[in-house]
């Protein structure tokens, strides 16, 4: 029971950067944009947050040192939209092709973070670590849940919600009915750099507390992976991230674990399981009664 | 994106196309061209951020990747298995495909290749004739080739029969091969003589020596494969039945599916070949640089390889030019470590993704046309 419980909590708080991911994926690609930089915007996030508390907390002679992890929480996300603003300019106004795009978001991100890294704590590889003290705790995962129902009612009660829809659908409609789908898709892609940036700062500052080189790990393609088998609507979305985070929580349970003979299980193959997992829930999904928006991927 | 979709930035009519032709060639050779100066310049005005001056870095990348017979010949040590995974990124491209999973493809074939190299050396020891050695070479090249091809077809036909997006599995699969390769070269074939994660020799009688004439880089012959198929995929691509049907499928899937055209099999075919030519990157470094399969041995071989395809058009003779030209940028800023203060190796990352930013901003030429 003891590790039911334990095995619980850590799928929630595992799942936690995911669903940021995987809301915000949806909010630019329910408005047309496909979003393979997901990756770049929480890795992003997740330096940013770590970089900013730092900052505050030195800055301050370590008296705000409360405030700044949330401070660099929330900015983390602010990071990630100033990112995710380039990737909107390049493939909404100049109409790049939107994952190659990505994928060069991607690589700047990677680039970038060591660069500025290698400046400000020269080294390329780590950030120096937050305070125990100033670690996030259950503040992300109650975010991230909370969320999901907001945007649940958000997208199918409300007008303005009604353009996501459009934009992804049928953006010359919406473009008739006085909206600019542009406009629409810009906040659209904002929003998702914004979530994802909160997404990654989760995993430097909640389940850690440093970035360290590569902590990213395919989380953003798995919140992709997540926001496909979803369907695109956003309480299917996070219970999806919650399936991805219960393999990651029993995957890092497993480590060490007799199974067969006298030696663990070698960890190379525990850690396999989350990508194994991915590409496995991508192909059981058959489901052809939610398809991806109809616009996605295609400039207006 | 889904497929059957209809393509807004399609390519002209072909009768529209022969007559231009000429003229599109060098206007996308002009875009290719300017899209490196305005990538690599915005590059460097980002060394300017670290207190470095940016034309200092140039000399450097120009000094470290150029300036002798020992630069040059690691330039083109760089350049081959750039160009090979910018052909494997283009082939798929070619069929509408992204492969993002060239990593693990090549990966996957150079372990392959070393097990190979192993057995081989475990059954015939090291006393071979040239028959021997030259059969033990195609061995190696078999094996990974067979390694490699398999990882590409898999998300080949998860695409196919699944409508899995395959971006997502070949990234999914570059986590898995390198966890699975890991394990072998740790667990099954350990080199007994060294405390690194990597596995015992291949037999030397098949390995590669370094050329004389190369100022002492590890240059081998064996990197004669990158022209080699870059003739094959040209080939392939422009002069067989399969290169059109490849071609028909990634231009528009509808129409080739109407003109009687499987475009499941085509695209399967596609990825399977494009893993297969990654693979020749994991060949020549177990044949012809390291002997033995190292874990971590390419420094992103494969990502890089989506830089030089995209700036090579995904056509072979410009991913020829582009991996010549990245090669060089690899090898320059690897002497950025400890040439400047604070700008380091990862430079060359940053290039790279602008470069390819500002190839296909296909707005931004537009828009500059429209202002001439």
């Amino acid at each position: 029971m003891e590790t039911l419980i334990t095995i619980l909590e850590s799928t929630l708080r595992v799942s936690t950067p995911l669903i940021f991911a995987a809301l915000g994926g949806l909010l630019s690609e329910r408005a047309g944009v496909v979003n393979i930089a997901l990756e770049g915007f929480m890795s992003i996030g997740a330096f940013a947050g770590v970089a900013i508390a730092l900052f505050i907390s030195g800055s301050s002679n370590g008296s705000m040192i409360g405030v700044s992890s949330y401070l660099g929480f929330f900015l983390a996300g602010v990071a990630g939209a100033v990112f995710a603003s380039f990737y909107a300019l390049m493939v909404i106004k100049f109409r790049a092709d939107q994952i190659v795009s990505g994928t060069a978001m991607n690589m700047l991100a990677l680039g970038l973070i060591p660069f500025l890294n290698k400046i400000w704590y020269s080294s390329t590889g780590n950030t120096p670590s937050l305070e125990m003290s100033s670690r996030l705790v259950l503040l992300p995962t109650v975010l991230a849940v909370v969320l999901t129902f907001i945007l649940q009612w958000w997208l199918k009660k409300t007008p303005s919600g009604l353009w996501w829809e459009f934009a992804g659908e049928k953006p010359e409609a919406l473009e008739a009915s006085g909206v600019s789908v542009r406009a629409v898709r810009w906040v659209g892609v904002l929003m998702s750099g914004f979530l994802a940036g909160l997404g990654g700062a989760t995993l430097s500052m909640c389940l850690s507390s440093s970035y360290s080189r590569g902590m990213v790990a395919g989380r953003g393609f798995m919140a992709l992976a997540a926001l496909i088998f979803g369907g695109w609507r956003p309480i299917p979305v996070t219970l999806a991230c919650l399936l991805f985070g219960l393999v990651e929580a029993l995957q890092i349970r497993l480590q060490g674990v007799i199974a067969f003979g006298t030696e663990p299980v070698p960890v190379q193959f525990i850690q396999m399981i989350p990508y194994v997992a991915t590409m496995v829930i991508l192909a059981i999904q058959i489901s052809k009664k939610r398809q991806a928006p109809r616009s996605l991927g295609l400039p207006f | 994106m889904a497929d059957g979709e209809i393509k807004l930035n399609s390519s002209p009519p072909r009768s529209h196309r022969s007559r231009y032709s000429v003229s599109l060639k060098i206007q996308a050779l002009l875009r290719s061209i300017v899209s490196v100066v305005v990538g690599l310049s915005l590059g460097l005005l980002v060394t300017a951020v670290a207190g470095e001056n940016p034309i200092r870095v140039l000399g450097i990348l120009a000094k470290g990747s150029f300036g002798s017979v020992y630069d040059f010949s690691m330039t083109l040590f760089y350049s081959a298995p750039l160009v090979l995974s910018g052909l494997s990124v283009a082939m798929a491209f070619q069929c509408g495909l992204f492969n993002i999973g060239a990593e693990g493809q090549l990966t996957a074939s150079a372990l392959a290749a070393a097990a190979a190299g192993i057995a081989w050396k475990q059954s015939f020891g090291l006393n071979l004739g040239w028959v021997g050695q030259s059969t033990g070479v195609l061995f190696c090249l078999f094996a990974g080739f067979l390694a490699g091809a398999f990882v590409g077809w898999i998300p080949g036909i998860l695409k196919a029969k699944r409508q899995s997006h395959e971006v997502i599995n070949t990234i999914m699969l570059n986590f898995i091969v390198t966890s699975f390769t890991s394990w072998v070269a740790l667990y099954w074939l350990k080199n007994p003589d060294s405390q690194n994660p990597e596995t015992a020799e291949i037999s030397r009688a098949l390995f590669f020596a370094p050329a004389a004439w190369a100022g002492g880089a590890p240059l081998s012959y064996a990197l004669l494969l990158a022209p080699i198929a870059v003739f094959v995929v040209w080939w392939v691509i422009f002069r067989t039945r399969l290169g059109f049907e490849i071609r028909a499928v990634g231009a528009n899937p509808d129409a080739a599916r109407a003109g009687g055209i499987s475009v499941e099999r085509t695209q399967i075919i596609a990825m399977t070949l494009a893993g297969a030519i990654a693979a020749s990157v994991g060949v020549i470094e177990v044949l012809g640089n390291s002997a033995k399969f190292k874990v971590g041995f390419s420094p992103g071989f494969g990502f890089t390889g989506i830089a030089v395809a995209l700036l090579g058009r995904n056509h072979p003779v410009g991913v020829l030019a582009s991996g010549l030209l990245f090669g060089a940028l690899h090898k320059g800023s690897g002497d950025l470590d400890f040439e400047t203060e604070n700008v380091t190796r990862d430079l060359a990352q940053i290039l790279q993704a602008l470069v390819i930013l500002s190839v296909c901003a296909e707005g931004l030429w537009r828009w500059i046309k429209w202002k001439r």
